[in-house]
């Protein structure tokens, strides 16, 4: 297997090049339209979510449903609601919690084990290089997993939102790709200062390869982040959930939310009257937030190649 | 020089300077001598060899309850083989061949209308030269990537539902409604554009990875030649992601039978177990639901295979028309 890493990114010319012919005005609208529409596609459902959640009963009502111009006024009421609920501040932390927990085991594996199979010549690479790859094309399917992991008590328990997934072959190869790419002279030399593997790891390899690392762990924290299927699969109990079962039970199956003070006028007091919409949008605000702040310091990372590199792996 | 007891391969000045006769130092040494020098390499490996080994190799053997009847107070080893009694009863079973038909259509839908357009938003995201709005339009359409399909299912819910905001739109300037997340009849078109909404924008990264790395004089040369930016596009840029192109179909018909399983559990209540019946939610609701494991393993199974298969005749296929497919011939 050939390993393509980093490839090498010819600059495009920020000027025109003078042999380029001048872009029509036609195709430059053209272009700039169907730019413009897919941003708006994006961007105006998050912002109404967004203005839905900090929205007034009044406003709700004027929009008659999603809000994109609040015409009756903003308020935080809908956030003060959801932390005061234990249910969904408790899930807030399951989420929080297995994304932390998850995403460093994960890493702390992944990372070993793609600069395990990175030196070139080590005994039996290929083979346990092969090892991981079938697991990539070829899998037992959903019925033996499930019963593997509630014989191993999984069932009811945290460790099954982690564990089952908690390496991915593919996030394995990309890191290994850039591993592999790490200067030799840089790891010869610090193999002539007394370097053993591990130091090598850390103090050569690790230090040079910030940029994949930093994305890898926002893909694999997101994964933990926006995990639903093994919550739904192994927590029967609401008390345990994480945030996206709880946008899956009350705002998609649009089942009433327990302790939300809104499902019975009497549990309104010393609250302000919020739309049940405001609330759940504030949930699903609440979800998309750590998404928003994040992604976007990441995204020059994302274009080095980073993928390329690793199909090709 | 380098001397014995150094580990690693042949080095720089070696391959530069062979001592004649001399094989490569690698070659002298024995494996056992190897394992030793690797030894901490091995040890780095471990924990996800046991991971795999766990949750995917073990998993794997279990495939073997599809030819059991399986029953949760026996476990594996006691309850009883019946052959090929349940892939019998699957091959029959008209509700396993609807959701086989379901996979099988919206993969078909999805390969046609997804897979072109992060090509062409690769292309046209090329041609800007401003990079401040390259990286901007990037950083917006990475975003829904990371979105899980519960928050983009509940998206779409509150945009397109009965009660989203198209419908209200719609009411309030009294035009006829839709309500597209409950119609099972444009079921595989909604699919279609959820995962377009959520990974065509992720999908051009190789893509522009492909065009970044075409020799830029080519343009020119042919520009010289008196191309135009058509016969530039065809000539050029097209061939030079032609590879990558090969490769991401060859990846799609490995997935071909996974259809997005979260999406269509997430949305069944809403549109119904007709249309959003695929196999992997059949495994789902025949196996683990109604606790008939060895059926529901079966249909795994069969999928698994049939993947396996798709997969490896893509590749074939790519190969046939000289490009590199998975790996290099």
């Amino acid at each position: 297997m050939t390993v393509l890493t980093e490839p090498k990114i010819a600059r495009r010319p920020k000027q025109r090049p003078s042999w380029e012919e001048k872009p029509t005005a036609a195709g430059q609208a053209g272009k700039a339209t169907v730019l413009i529409a897919t941003v708006a596609i994006i961007l105006v459902p998050i912002y109404m979510i967004v203005m839905t959640s900090l929205s007034t009963q009044k406003s709700v009502n004027l929009a008659g449903g999603m809000v994109f111009i609040p015409q009756g006024g903003i308020t935080t009421e809908a956030y003060r609601q959801i932390f005061d609920n234990p249910l969904i501040l408790h899930s807030l932390w399951v989420s929080v919690w297995t994304t932390v927990v998850g995403t460093a085991f994960s890493m702390f594996v992944s990372v070993l084990c793609a600069y395990g199979l990175s030196r070139k010549g080590s005994f039996g690479h290929r083979t346990l290089l092969a090892i991981l790859v079938i697991t990539m094309f070829f899998s037992g399917g959903l019925i033996p997993g499930f019963l593997l992991v509630s014989a191993l008590g999984g069932y009811g328990s945290y460790w099954s939102l982690i564990l089952p997934g908690a390496v991915n072959v593919f996030n394995i190869l990309i890191l290994r790709g850039f591993f592999m790419a790490t200067s030799e002279e840089m790891i010869e030399a610090a193999r002539l200062d007394g370097a053993g593997e591990w130091r090598t790891l850390w103090s050569v390899v690790l230090p040079t390869s910030k940029a994949v690392l930093a994305v890898i762990t926002l893909i694999y924290a997101m994964t933990y982040w926006g995990s639903f299927f093994n919550a739904l699969l192994y927590l029967p109990d609401n008390g345990m959930w994480p945030l996206q079962m709880i946008i899956y039970t009350y705002t998609i199956q649009a089942n009433p939310m327990p302790g939300s003070g809104i499902t019975t006028i009497g549990q309104n007091l010393g609250h302000q009257q919020i739309a049940p919409l405001s609330l759940q949008m504030a949930v699903v605000t609440l979800t998309l937030v750590p998404i928003l702040v994040v992604t976007p310091f990441m995204q020059k990372h994302f274009t080095k190649g980073v993928l390329l590199g690793a199909i090709k792996g | 020089m380098a001397t014995i007891t150094q580990p690693g391969e042949a080095e720089p000045d070696e391959i530069s300077a062979p001592v004649p006769g001399a094989p490569p130092r690698a070659n002298k040494l024995s494996r056992w001598q190897k394992f030793k020098r690797d030894r901490s390499l091995l040890v780095m490996v471990l924990p996800t060899i046991v991971l795999l080994i766990v949750f995917a190799y073990i998993p794997m053997l279990g495939t073997v309850t599809a030819f059991q009847q399986y029953d949760i107070y026996s476990g594996f080893r006691q309850s009883p083989w019946v052959g090929f009694y349940q892939f019998e009863r699957l091959f029959t079973d008209p509700i396993f061949w609807h959701a086989l038909e379901n996979t099988l259509v919206i993969s078909a839908v999805q390969l046609v209308l997804y897979f072109p357009i992060p090509i062409i938003l690769a292309l046209l995201l090329n041609t800007i030269l401003s990079t401040r709005i390259r990286s901007f339009i990037q950083t917006i359409v990475y975003l829904p990537h990371f979105f899980s399909f519960v928050l983009v299912v509940a998206i779409f819910m509150e945009m397109l539902g009965g009660a989203g905001a198209l419908n209200t739109f719609l009411i309030q300037h009294d035009l006829p409604t839709w309500d597209i997340m409950t119609d099972p009849g444009s079921f595989k078109y909604l699919v279609t554009v959820q995962m377009i909404w959520k990974e065509a924008g992720w999908g051009i990264i190789v893509f522009l990875a492909a065009l970044a790395m075409i020799d830029q004089s080519l343009y020119e040369a042919a520009a010289a030649d008196g191309a135009g930016r058509w016969r530039r596009l065809w000539h050029i840029t097209l061939p030079g992601i032609r590879g990558v192109v090969v490769l991401m179909l060859v990846l799609r018909m490995g997935s071909a039978l996974t259809v997005g399983f979260e999406q269509m559990l997430i949305q069944r209540q809403a549109v119904g177990r007709d249309a959003s019946e695929v196999l992997d939610t059949f495994s789902y609701f025949y196996g683990v639901v109604a606790n008939n494991f060895s059926y529901g393993a079966a249909a795994g199974l069969f999928k698994g295979v049939l993947s396996l298969i798709l997969i490896l005749a893509a590749n074939k296929l790519a190969h046939a028309i000289g490009e590199d497919g998975l790996y290099r011939k």
